[in-house]
């Protein structure tokens, strides 16, 4: 076991797969000397080369439309998307092309790609840079929607999903990249795509989380626990295929749930999680299934009072269990 | 084998021109035969590749079957023949049924596609298969199996953003590629001169330092030699070209489109003239390639196959909905639920074999 941070678990990771997989390419804007903006490829190209590291131009609808290409003639591309917010360029190659060339084929072709991008605010990054952008594409079915929220997720989460047969988008909230460290084993492990997992058990409130968000949601259950509430936090993880049977029991054992996501509220991936649980779960419930969530402007705000009342934390988060817990 | 005159002037033999002529025969009449069971009612919906079959057989020609690629659009019904397809597989994907090779009867006919004959399975927003094929083209470099990469698209399709990112990538990386633009003129109703300030899709090449090829579309040996140019290019690692030949459209768009709205009949009749089947017929009898004997032949040939491909196609079975959910991904995911229906045959909605009812009024 060692002690890294995010950032570097998913270098790591990276590094380690591609020197056994010759198959794996990474391609992306700055991904090459400069190692990528946030350095997640840093030492890569020197590596691995130019013909396996490769420095896109500015084209982010070919960076997705080449590697669903080159995924389809042998190779595992790994696309990095510099920002979350650039990612709607190369909307029409995911969801038309990458989402439903297996379907569309009769399982003629597949899509092995693996699709990392960098989200969420709380770093500066106001409206372009602070995009969360998952909803978009969990909508979509053919896609695999993952978040992982610690290194060691990180890295077990980023084997899968290259050694994947489909696209799988890879989202990595920046904020964590330097401020969440965690142990991540030296000898190569899987996390499994489609598993949640409980990082906090508890009996009276399930908390529904992933990313930043379960981190602050587990900062949130320790701060209610002090006042006698028992809170269960559920890490998603993967997000599409998502794990029903994680979320269902924990809401059936606690009677209560709350969603809880830093994209904007109306139809954002929780409303989802929602939905089944009211669905699902009516029959268990205490108490009406809840939301904290962005508030619904086009984006996050730079000046750093605006930024603050925008993101949700783990303060908000503890008033909406109090308000749930209330019930 | 034989070799005649007008075969060894581009380096082929009298036995390619002739299985060039079966396949834009072919293709005609499979497309014919599409129409009529259209306006029969058999079929909801035909897209038509008439007028660009000789273009499509010749640049076809010189890749290596099942080994390099082509990324085709919805008129490159010849483009298939060419790359392995059989009229039985174009019929079977206009009845859309189970054993339609490009999706299973899932997609509508026109997005021809066939993993084992390396055609790349196509959508309907156009153009997006120019960076599957350029992506291709960046595997084959990488991986170094000495493929060449083709896509094909209208003049029309050549004015999206992917085009653009995807030349300009294939330029830089010397991939080996090829963008076959076929330049019928009409983008549906919208005239070649309100698509382009340019006279030629071709003149853009040079923005991206790459040869940019113009060449008639009607004249099948012509479109062989310059494609042949830009494979053995791609295959040499000199990169990409950009060829475009300038096709005739002689049908509507689609079976849902009445071009007498927007094409005189005079430009219409002019068409005949132009048209790449005669025209290749007629070369090949001069060049004693094609007897009258031959000619019959082939054509009683054709005659079968596509009587043959409609009766099997008519009578395949329909896909069944409880295989609707299977190839979302690799493996079945629990997760994924079914619709509260189930998978039953009957969903109380009205069935569509045979309806036509959207191309009412629009019969040319």
């Amino acid at each position: 076991m060692a002690l890294k941070t995010f950032i570097e678990a998913i270098r790591e990771t990276m590094s380690e797969v591609m020197r056994r997989d010759e198959a794996v390419i990474l391609l992306g804007e700055d991904v090459g000397l400069k190692g990528g903006v946030f350095l997640a490829t840093d030492g890569l190209f020197g590596e691995f080369g130019e013909d396996r590291v490769i420095d896109t131009p500015l084209s982010e609808s070919l960076i997705i439309g080449a590697s669903i290409g080159a995924a389809m003639n042998g190779l595992r591309p790994i696309a990095e998307i510099q920002f979350a917010d650039f990612i709607h360029p190369a909307f029409n190659q995911l969801v038309s092309e990458a989402a439903r060339m297996r379907y569309r084929s009769n399982n003629g072709f597949g899509v092995p790609m693996t699709v990392r991008a960098p989200y969420g605010g709380g770093v500066h990054g106001a409206l372009y840079h602070s995009q969360s952008v998952e909803a978009f594409f969990a909508h979509v079915p053919g896609l695999k929607v993952v978040i992982p929220s610690t290194p060691y997720d990180a890295a077990g989460l980023l084997r899968s999903a290259i050694r994947d047969d489909d696209p799988v988008l890879f989202f990595e909230h920046k904020k964590m990249y330097r401020s969440v460290r965690g142990d991540v084993p030296a000898q190569e492990y899987l996390v499994p795509l489609g598993k949640a997992a409980i990082t906090h058990p508890g009996t009276q409130i399930t908390v529904i989380a992933y990313g930043l968000m379960a981190h602050y949601a587990l900062e949130a259950a320790d701060v209610v626990a002090e006042e006698g509430i028992s809170v269960e936090v559920v890490d998603l993880r993967t997000l599409r295929p998502l794990d029903k049977e994680t979320v269902l029991s924990s809401v059936r054992k606690t009677g209560k749930c709350l969603v809880v996501y830093e994209d904007n509220k109306f139809l954002g991936y929780g409303a989802e999680i929602c939905s089944i649980v009211a669905e699902e779960a009516f029959d268990y419930l205490d108490g009406p299934v809840s939301r904290i969530a962005g508030p619904d402007v086009p984006g996050v705000p730079y000046n750093h009072v605006l930024e603050d009342w925008f993101m949700v934390n783990p303060e908000k988060i503890a008033d909406g269990i109090r308000k749930l817990a209330a019930y | 084998m034989s070799t005649s005159n007008l075969a060894a002037s581009v380096g082929l033999t009298d036995e390619d021109l002739v299985g060039m002529y079966r396949v834009i025969a072919t293709a005609r009449a499979v497309d014919e035969r599409m129409w009529i069971l259209n306006r029969a009612g058999r079929i909801p919906f035909v897209i038509s590749g008439q007028g660009h079959e000789g273009a499509q057989a010749a640049i076809a020609w010189p890749l290596e079957k099942r080994k390099d690629w082509i990324a085709p659009f919805y008129r490159s019904i010849a483009t298939c023949l060419t790359f392995g397809m059989r009229a039985q597989d174009i019929l079977t994907a206009q009845y859309a049924k189970a054993i339609d090779l490009s999706s299973g009867g899932r997609q509508m006919p026109g997005h021809y596609g066939n993993v084992a004959n390396n055609l790349v399975s196509l959508s309907s927003p156009v153009a997006t298969q120019m960076l599957h094929a350029v992506g291709i083209a960046l595997a084959a470099k990488i991986r170094k199996t000495g493929q060449v990469a083709m896509t094909s698209m209208g003049e029309g399709s050549s004015n999206q953003g992917d085009v653009h990112e995807g030349l300009n990538f294939a330029a830089i990386h010397k991939l080996p590629f090829i963008l076959c633009v076929e330049n019928n003129g009409y983008a549906i109703s919208v005239p070649v001169e309100r698509q382009l300030a340019t006279p030629n899709v071709a003149d853009r090449a040079s923005g991206y330092g790459i040869p940019g090829v113009i060449v008639d579309g009607s004249d099948v040996l012509a479109c062989y030699r310059a494609a042949k140019e830009a494979v053995d290019r791609a295959r040499r690692g000199d990169g990409p070209t950009l060829l475009e030949a300038k096709v005739i459209r002689l049908t509507a768009h689609s079976s849902d489109d009445q071009q007498t709205k927007y094409r005189s009949a005079e430009e219409l009749a002019a068409l005949q003239d132009k048209d790449p089947l005669p025209r290749f017929r007629g070369e090949l009898r001069d060049a004693g390639i094609l007897t009258e004997e031959l000619e019959a032949r082939i054509a009683a040939e054709v005659k079968v196959e596509i009587d043959e491909a409609t009766d099997f196609a008519e009578n395949a079975p329909e896909p069944t909905p409880d295989t609707a959910m299977k190839w979302v991904f690799a493996e079945d995911w629990p997760g994924e639920t079914p619709p509260a229906w189930g998978f039953g045959g009957d969903h109380g909605l009205e069935g569509h074999a045979g309806d036509t009812s959207a191309a009412e009024g629009a019969v040319d």
